[in-house]
């Protein structure tokens, strides 16, 4: 089945780090291929980025316009890149993800829904929440060309990693305009 | 008396983390296949169509499906005329989990509950072992990701509550769970004994084959019944919306105190891993 008979709506490309028209023209339900740079993050790291901030120290690489994919990958097999590396769940990082979009975060990479503090986040600080599908860490790592670990080595798969994607496949979960595709998509189909 | 050394062991687990990690069982690719043909959404197609594509990959290049390999939960059945020789069979079965997560690539999701420091080898795995007549010796292991064990639970309701609130429970659960738990999922539950052994037929519900009915034509009918329901809520594949939020609902159920109806409810994601050996 191709995305023309599911009756998907085209995919559009877009390039890292977000400038704000890029975030403006994004809606949910929009099907892209990420391109360029991110960083992946997930618990352990998020505390520590956010306990960096607190203190006023600075960050192991600027936040403006960047994306952030919560995802703890599996060792590279040798002459691979990465391993599987799917997202995990979002809300853990709820705690931690609007103070990241004060200071700059643009995109956030997960699976599952946001709390109502990150989505009002998300309308002030003028970011967007991709969906990545949730268990296909083989299908994902292929959109994955280089991976290179810049910080917290030791916390071995909650490391922060700077990633070098190619038409990596999202969706777009919440947009700055307040609006939720889990939501909308649940109560479209809730009998 | 059956003779089980300890290094066949090791050698066992070693291979079942790896194989169970990477080659979805035919069961789970089956029921995502049928699950395609009866989803309406256009996304929640498109998912499913993914899901089915990834662990094509997975076997194709023997690689993890999910980069949460999970914790390794061992299941044990060990007749009591074998007898294990070579060492300690809890040792036995850690140093598998630890070779198997080294040597295969998988990745290492262990930490101390308070320090959150990463163990480094994956273990310690969980151990149920179970005794019965006889001289076999079974080895289950089931890699267990902690998106869908984070949204299961456990609760103790009262006789009054009957099957109707033992299906509420369910059936919340898994709507408050959302998108969380990777769907479609397999909703295991454990109904009776005591809240620990509640969660452990739950979690063992989750072993029996899918497209499988339940033996109890009584729980046969009430798992149809809580599936419908579970896909009239309109989660979907990956949360996003659609008829197919579960793949089926396996139920567990063993007598109980007359005060109390425990009832524990172990969602398990798409990537419903478990591999087994007899040794």
């Amino acid at each position: 089945m191709s995305p023309k008979e599911l009756n998907l709506n085209e995919v559009m490309r877009l390039d890292t780090p977000f400038s704000p028209e890029d975030v403006r023209g994004l809606h949910i339900g929009q099907r892209v291929v990420l391109n360029g740079i991110i960083y992946t993050a997930r618990d352990a790291a998020h505390k520590r980025l956010v306990e960096l901030l607190n203190a006023e120290e600075p960050l192991p690489f600027d936040m403006e316009g960047q994306v952030i994919y919560y995802v703890g990958p599996t060792p590279a097999k040798p002459g691979r890149v990465i391993g599987a590396a799917g997202p995990t769940s979002s809300y853990r990082m709820d705690a931690y993800a609007p103070l990241l979009m004060q200071y700059g975060l643009k995109g956030m990479i997960g699976k599952g829904t946001r709390s109502r503090e990150v989505r009002e986040a998300m309308r002030i600080y003028q970011a967007v929440y991709f969906a990545a599908i949730g268990g296909a860490g083989a299908l994902m790592a292929r959109s994955i060309i280089s991976a290179e670990v810049i910080a917290y080595p030791e916390l071995g798969p909650e490391a922060i990693s700077r990633l070098e994607v190619k038409d990596m496949p999202l969706i777009v979960a919440n947009d700055i305009y307040g609006k939720d595709l889990y939501e909308s998509g649940q109560n479209s189909y809730a009998v | 008396m059956r003779e089980i050394q300890i290094a066949d062991v090791i050698r066992a687990v070693r291979e079942l983390a790896i194989s169970a990690n990477t080659d979805l069982g035919q069961d789970v690719s089956e029921a995502l296949e049928k699950a395609l043909e009866m989803e309406e959404s256009p996304i929640g197609k498109d998912i499913l169509l993914r899901l089915i594509e990834n662990c094509e990959i997975a076997r194709a290049e023997k690689i993890p499906m999910c980069q949460d390999t999970g914790l390794a939960v061992v299941f044990v059945d060990v007749g009591q005329d074998v007898h294990v020789v070579g060492g300690s069979l809890k040792e036995a079965i850690t140093e598998g989990v630890r070779q198997g997560y080294r040597d295969g690539y998988l990745r290492k999701s262990t930490c101390h509950p308070l320090t959150r420091v990463n163990m480094g080898d994956n273990t310690p795995p969980i151990i149920h072992f179970d005794v019965m007549p006889g001289d076999r010796f079974k080895l289950i292991l089931v890699p267990k990701g902690g998106g869908s064990e984070n949204m299961s639970r456990v609760t103790v309701l009262t006789p009054s509550a009957g099957m109707e609130g033992v299906r509420d429970y369910v059936v919340n659960r898994v709507k408050e769970s959302g998108p969380n738990p990777c769907p479609p999922t397999i909703v295991g539950v454990g109904i009776g004994g005591t809240i620990e052994l509640a969660a452990l037929l739950a979690k063992k519900s989750l072993l029996r084959p899918l497209g499988s009915s339940n033996p109890e034509p009584e729980l046969a009918k009430y798992e149809q019944q809580w599936l419908d329901d579970i896909n009239r809520l309109g989660i979907g594949p990956g949360g996003l919306g659609g008829r197919i939020t579960s793949l089926a609902v396996h139920i567990n159920a063993v007598p109980c105190h007359i005060a109390s109806i425990p009832v524990a409810v172990n969602l398990q994601c798409h990537a419903a891993r478990h591999k087994e050996v007899e040794l």
